[in-house]
């Protein structure tokens, strides 16, 4: 069974639609790619699948059940969880406290035991502290846990962000463009991470500019143009399509096709 | 835990301080000002919470130490309570009227949330002044005697008035600032500092900002209250104008100037905006000029705030 299911979703900004009509499911341990040139609606179907936008038209299903225009906390608990183009992390915030966040669902308990620093609130944040430092090893930043956020390069803050995504042990993982601005280096072990993740029967939708890492990770892409789904498949068939190739080539777009 | 150790090193240093500072007091009258210091760090320690941890603005928070210290001086009166019981009572509406009102005005951000505090504000502090049956309008009513010193006086321990109530409202400042600091490192503290960061980011890893912010904010609140009500039971005498917009103001630039970040930021800045304009009174009129003068010149040079742009230098020196 599909983990998360999309069908005819679509959005408006002002009359024009920014996202039109697009289905397509992901199952468990699959790595589906959003492709598609620059302004083509990727980030704005992560923005609704994810609950910041509400969507004008279409549903979501996480796990059979209807999910459309819930809040991004509640999808959380649902188990979907995701990183973002243009980074938001916590940049007052220790890198140690960044990944905690992340376990705010698994450490979370009786305000008053936070106030009163009870033993049972303590019990748990040793926990989700454990566990915030093994994702911090797993993505090499363990020797930064006590820097502020905001001194970290945007590389490691990229590997940060997926740490705290990952903290929240999910079943869907949205990544978007986790690659961008990463040297050839950082981009095999995104690479790689995200194929073990895979492996360990998370699904995961990616968006991602770096042709090569789609077309060697993704079970299964879905290529977006103007908000529409010009076309789908393995990353074989999609390469070959005509109107793949024209929307990327087509119109002077030559550069694009690089990224 | 090292948080831990930290934190248990400066509430001790804080103890300390509160001990040690009468061995230097010239007069009795100082235990007074050093009381008025703690219960105004006490709600400013409240506002570091609201504003530090969770980024949100309230300019009416001085609307639940009205609540607070007329709940003192009302419910003996009216309905036979204890004074101390008369506190609680005061912090439990104030926590249930920040439940209540927070729950629209929180959805504000940035200055409208501002503007729709002070409304709070300067609605409660009308209510105080205008209900004239009940609370004697603007020319304020006597609070009965906590009953206190009488009965440490039974004990055997003979205080002054000034002295009991230093020692009064320096505890409740170190409880203040234990839970403070308790919150800091805990699952709610960490995300409230998150949203203060990245509403969208704390979103989506599953944080409520809605409850978060109202948590803070009715906390606040209480710390709020129940400063008022030590303040009104230290004075034995109260008007409406604790719970005036100046009060407000004072409360917030307390906090911002000793460092909004930090709870000990925090109550350095209530220690400094009372302890000041009674050093100040040398210039005569000039106090206020002078007084907004150092306030200028420390947000022109440690935007941060004292404590934090203090501890900022002496850490890069140290390194």
């Amino acid at each position: 069974m599909s983990l998360l299911e999309v069908s005819g979703l679509g959005i408006a900004f002002g009359g024009l639609m920014a996202v039109n009509d697009v289905s397509f499911a992901v199952k468990p341990g699959e790595i589906v790619s959003v492709i598609g040139p620059n302004g083509a609606g990727k980030t704005t179907l992560f923005n609704m699948i994810s609950g910041i936008y509400r969507p004008g038209r279409g549903a979501v299903r996480l796990n059979g059940e209807d999910v459309t225009g819930e809040a991004p906390h509640r999808l959380a608990e649902k188990g979907l969880s995701r990183t973002f183009q243009n980074l938001q992390i916590f940049q007052e915030m220790t890198v140690l406290d960044n990944v905690l966040a992340g376990y705010h669902l698994q450490e979370r308990g009786p305000i008053w035991a936070d106030l009163l620093s009870l033993p049972s609130m303590r019990r748990r944040a040793t926990i989700a502290r454990d566990g915030a430092r093994a994702l911090l090893e797993r993505v090499r930043l363990d020797k930064t846990e006590g820097q502020q956020a905001g001194s970290l390069s945007y590389g490691s803050l990229k590997r940060l962000e997926i740490a705290r995504a990952l903290a929240l042990n999910p079943k869907i993982l949205l990544l978007d463009e986790p690659a961008a601005g990463c040297n050839a280096v950082e981009t095999e072990e995104i690479d790689h991470l995200i194929t073990e993740l895979a492996g360990s029967g998370i699904a995961i939708l990616l968006v991602e500019h770096d042709m090569k890492l789609v077309m060697r990770i993704s079970s299964h892409i879905i290529v977006l143009d103007h908000g529409e789904k010009i076309a789908e498949g393995d990353p074989a068939t999609v390469s070959r399509d005509p109107q793949v190739i024209a929307a990327y080539l087509g119109a002077g777009q030559e550069e694009e096709a690089e990224c | 835990m090292m948080a831990g150790r930290r934190k248990w090193l400066q509430l001790g240093v804080l103890a300390a301080l509160i001990v040690l500072l009468p061995l230097f007091f010239p007069s009795g009258y100082y235990y007074r000002v050093g009381a008025l210091i703690f219960v105004n760090a006490l709600s400013v320690v409240g506002l570091v919470i609201l504003i530090g941890y969770a980024g949100q603005i309230s300019l009416g928070h001085a609307g639940f130490a009205g609540i607070g210290a007329y709940a003192c001086a009302l419910a003996p009166q009216h309905l036979g309570l204890h004074p101390g019981l008369a506190m609680l009572l005061g912090a439990l509406i104030s926590g249930v009227v920040a439940l209540l009102i927070g729950r629209p005005i929180l959805r504000l951000k940035g200055y409208y949330l501002a503007v729709a505090t002070l409304g709070f504000g300067i609605l409660m502090s009308m209510v105080l002044t205008n209900e004239r049956a009940l609370t004697g309008g603007p020319d304020g009513m006597s609070v009965e005697d906590l009953g206190l010193r009488a009965m440490l006086r039974e004990l055997g321990w003979r205080l002054s008035g000034g002295e009991m109530w230093y020692g009064v409202s320096g505890i409740a400042l170190l409880i203040g600032a234990w839970v403070a600091l308790n919150l800091l490192d805990s699952p709610s503290g960490r995300a409230m500092r998150a949203l203060h960061g990245s509403e969208i980011a704390a979103s989506t890893v599953g944080i409520d900002i809605a409850r978060q912010k109202l948590r803070a904010f009715v906390i606040s609140a209480v710390y709020a209250s129940i400063a008022g009500s030590l303040l009104a039971l230290q004075n034995g005498f109260i008007t409406p104008d604790v719970a005036g917009f100046m009060h407000s103001i004072e409360m917030v630039t307390m906090a911002v100037l000793g460092g909004v970040g930090s709870v000990f930021g925090g109550i350095l800045g209530a220690a400094i905006l009372t302890f000041l304009p009674q050093l100040l009174t040398v210039f005569a009129e000039y106090e206020q000029l002078v007084l907004g003068a150092v306030m200028i010149l420390v947000m022109i040079f440690l935007p941060q705030g004292l404590l934090p742009s203090i501890g900022r230098r002496i850490g890069r020196k140290g390194e």
